[in-house]
């Protein structure tokens, strides 16, 4: 089956041919739509049988490469078209093609009856196609292509509303601001080419060939050359995955439909800078320093979006803060060396983000078409300006939704970290390896602060919503109430899927304490990526000597902290609905900071776009303008004058000509003879 | 027994009088058959001398120039034929468009 690796990306690639270029035609939504899900559905069919073939192989032989055909050869550089199986790229491969088909099969459902829906499924499969080449690239430029794929298509994913202004700017910014991270990723592969070839004479971007290199490298105690790389390529992951200082697109990203926000801007591109650094797990355990600069970005953007979360009334920001927040938490686990829990939370993120994302878009559905209805009576004629999305409009809806509402409860459990659900695991083991890894010192306490505070008030901002939303009494106008019901079976059926992913999706990485508890039950996931971390490994299981009573007790913390987060959400929206607003009234500042994202767009328009702008401006007004076009116009403005001066020494008649060239012609001789 | 001088002064008043021709007469025609009388002018230089002189160069002379005064004149009267379609008239006073 590992042969046919190749046929993974060829069929969303084909799904984006024949939606792209006949869909326009085709015009039926059933045949469009099945054909792009059934195309990642095969996708997800062959990486099944490639994880089920690499389960039935021995862990060190647990490594294959196709290459399809030479791409670049140059001097020293050669880039492959070349596919890369590993226990790291097979869990990725599942977790695309999984969720990517479960969130097809939703957009069939979401989409119906929008304009270009046609466009909307090219996307949506060109998209998994770039995301499964930057996956499975056995190369950094391969990956990069992958990069540079699932970054257009975001941007034309979140733009796909493009006649809304927002949309088309929320599209543009995401665009220009992954561009600057792209910049880093670059800078990194050139430096890290020239780096092994000029020293080692190794001359390769091959991941592999690299792994087997890295042993050239000693650590870097000081600031060295492989810092600076890793660095590089940590700004790329700040870029696309949305990190101090590069995260502020990724809110703005949700003027997409919602489907693109669960499977890109939650589940799958986003983790790419996470699934890029522990590919090159080898050389940043090589960075200590890096390592230590990802850890403290990891953890400030963990708790730092999470603030920004706890304000916001529009149910998609919530959940666009909160996937930040997450991200900082993968990012976390990388920077103290925990690359398996960073990629576990990654799988176990991408199931109960995209039911969280999923599950509000079934409500986006329900009120936008229950507005839209009610948009027909007489007396509320306003009823479709009311904004589907703002979570004050909402309230009550699990008797009107009681699928969506179940579904979102428990992957809101999931990720507020309540013990036996999937979030649970990946975060209490991010944070115990936070806490217990010896890279970092005594900084390793202020990681864990962070992250466990951040953990509080992620319970508390997602239960915040969730009450807001499913409990209490429904704050929409009665005409529109009568109209929300469930939302259709595919729309459901994902949602069903990822919520019992949520909550079993855990269990194959059970901390060896419970394992060990449950009857010796491994750790299946941890097991599965060793070879992978045979590097990232050595640092970080010297930690794990601390005492077993320090990690029962740090596990019990991080659930108490999750409690009472949940307990004081439940406290202000449904003991006490009045507080919150008694709580703003108290610190106006406070909450206008917070609700205005700590006016961190606003810095950046001051410092970095402003400037950007008035340079833009003064090179087009002051510069094109007044020099370039200066220039051009005036060469031809002394030309045509200096031409139509002359013309006049032009008589037109003959014979003056004639006499000029006889008189010519006398002074000539006259020279000649009288010299 | 006629001289060489003879021949040169006769080409001297030929050509003096082509040129004057050429200046002063307004019909292209004219002009025309002026220019052809410089060159016969010349021509007639050529051949005086060239039999002075013993040498045939001036000869071959005299036939290169006759070639450019058939060619010219061919080319000439097509575009005498030419200005005549367009203005109705061939006097040179009338081709006078870069000053419009």
């Amino acid at each position: 089956m590992f042969e046919y690796v190749w046929l993974i990306p060829l069929f969303p690639l084909i799904g984006f041919a024949i939606n792209g270029l006949l869909g326009k035609k085709i015009k039926n939504e059933k045949i469009i739509g099945g054909l792009g899900t059934v195309m990642v559905v095969c996708s997800f069919i062959v990486s099944a049988l490639i994880l089920l073939q690499l389960l039935g192989l021995p862990g060190e032989e647990r490594h294959f490469e196709k290459t399809l055909f030479t791409w670049i050869q140059s001097g020293n550089f050669k880039a492959d078209i070349g596919f890369l199986i590993d226990p790291l790229s097979v869990i990725m491969l599942m977790v695309v093609t999984g969720v990517g088909s479960l969130i097809h099969l939703y957009s069939i459902g979401y989409m119906h009856g929008e304009e270009g829906f046609y466009r909307y499924f090219a996307y949506l499969n060109l998209f998994t196609f770039s995301m499964l080449l930057l996956v499975l690239g056995n190369n950094l430029l391969l990956m990069f292509v992958g990069w540079e794929g699932v970054g257009l298509c975001s941007y034309l994913l979140i733009g796909y509303y493009f006649h809304k202004k927002s949309a088309g700017d929320a599209g543009k910014k995401a665009f220009v601001v992954n561009r600057i991270g792209d910049f880093g990723f670059l800078l990194g592969i050139f430096t890290l080419f020239w780096y092994f070839g000029t020293k080692f004479n190794v001359w390769t971007i091959n991941f592999h060939e690299l792994a087997l290199q890295s042993h050239l490298l000693s650590t870097e105690a000081t600031f060295g050359v492989i810092t600076l790389v890793t660095l590089f390529f940590f700004i790329g992951a700040t870029g696309k995955s949305a990190q101090i200082p590069l995260y502020t697109w990724l809110p703005d990203a949700m003027e997409g439909p919602t489907p693109v926000s669960a499977l890109i801007h939650a589940a799958t591109m986003v983790t790419a800078g996470v699934y890029m650094i522990a590919r090159m797990n080898f050389l940043y355990i090589k960075a200590p320093q890096t390592l230590m600069v990802v850890a403290i970005v990891g953890a400030a953007t963990a708790i730092f979006a999470a603030t920004i979360g706890t304000a916001q009334n529009d149910i998609k920001r919530v959940l666009a803060y909160s996937t930040v927040s997450q991200l900082g938490y993968m990012f976390l686990a990388m920077g103290v060396g925990a690359f398996t829990a960073g990629i576990f939370h990654l799988m176990t993120h991408a199931f109960f983000k995209a039911c969280l994302f999923l599950g509000s878009g079934s409500v986006i559905h329900g009120m936008h078409y229950a507005l839209h209805h009610a948009d027909h009576h007489e007396h509320c004629a306003h009823a479709a300006d009311v904004d589907p999305q703002d979570m004050r409009n909402m309230g009550g809806l699990r008797k009107q939704m009681p699928w969506t509402f179940l579904t979102f409860l428990l992957a809101t459990i999931a990720i507020a970290g309540i013990p036996g659900f999937a979030g649970f695991f990946s975060k209490d083991e991010i944070l115990w390896q936070a806490f217990a890894n010896p890279l970092h010192g005594d900084l390793n306490y202020v990681l864990w602060g962070l992250g466990a505070v951040a953990a509080g008030l992620t319970a508390f901002y997602m239960f915040r919503l969730v009450f807001m939303t499913f409990f209490g009494e429904s704050r929409l106008i009665p005409e529109a109430k009568k109209h929300l019901h469930e939302s259709h079976i595919v729309i459901v059926l994902p949602l069903v899927v990822l919520a019992i992913l949520s909550v079993v999706g855990g269990w194959i990485g059970l901390p060896k304490l419970i394992g060990e508890r449950l009857g010796n039950i491994p750790n299946y996931f941890e097991h599965f990526l060793e070879p992978v971390f045979a590097n990232g490994h050595v640092a970080a299981a010297e930690g794990a000597h601390l005492s077993a009573t320090l990690e029962w007790g740090l596990m019990g913390t991080s659930v108490l902290i999750a409690v009472v987060g949940i307990s004081i959400a439940y406290a202000l929206y449904i003991i006490a609905p009045t507080v919150p607003a008694r709580f703003v009234a108290r610190f106006p500042r406070l909450y206008q900071l917070v609700y205005n994202k700590w006016y961190v767009d606003e810095i950046y328009d001051f410092l970095f776009v402003n400037p950007c702008k008035a340079f833009g401006n003064f090179l087009w007004k002051g510069f094109d303008v007044v020099v370039v076009d200066g220039l051009v116009n005036g060469t031809a403005f002394v030309v045509k004058n200096t031409g139509g001066g002359m013309r006049y020494l032009q008589t037109g008649l003959v014979h003056n000509y004639a006499m000029t060239m006889v008189l010519g012609v006398v002074v000539i001789v006259g020279v000649y003879i009288f010299r | 027994m006629i001289a060489i001088h003879h021949y040169l002064i006769l080409s001297a008043i030929l050509f003096a009088i082509g040129t004057v021709g050429v200046l002063v007469r307004k019909n292209a025609i004219v002009i025309f058959m002026c220019i052809e009388l410089m060159l016969n002018a010349v021509n007639l230089t050529f051949i005086a001398l060239s039999n002075h002189l013993g040498k045939l160069d001036g000869q071959i002379f005299v036939f290169f120039v006759m070639t450019v005064a058939a060619a010219e004149a061919a080319v000439g009267l097509a575009l005498m034929i030419a200005f005549f379609n367009n203005k109705e008239s061939i006097e040179v006073e009338d081709f006078n468009l870069m000053k419009q």
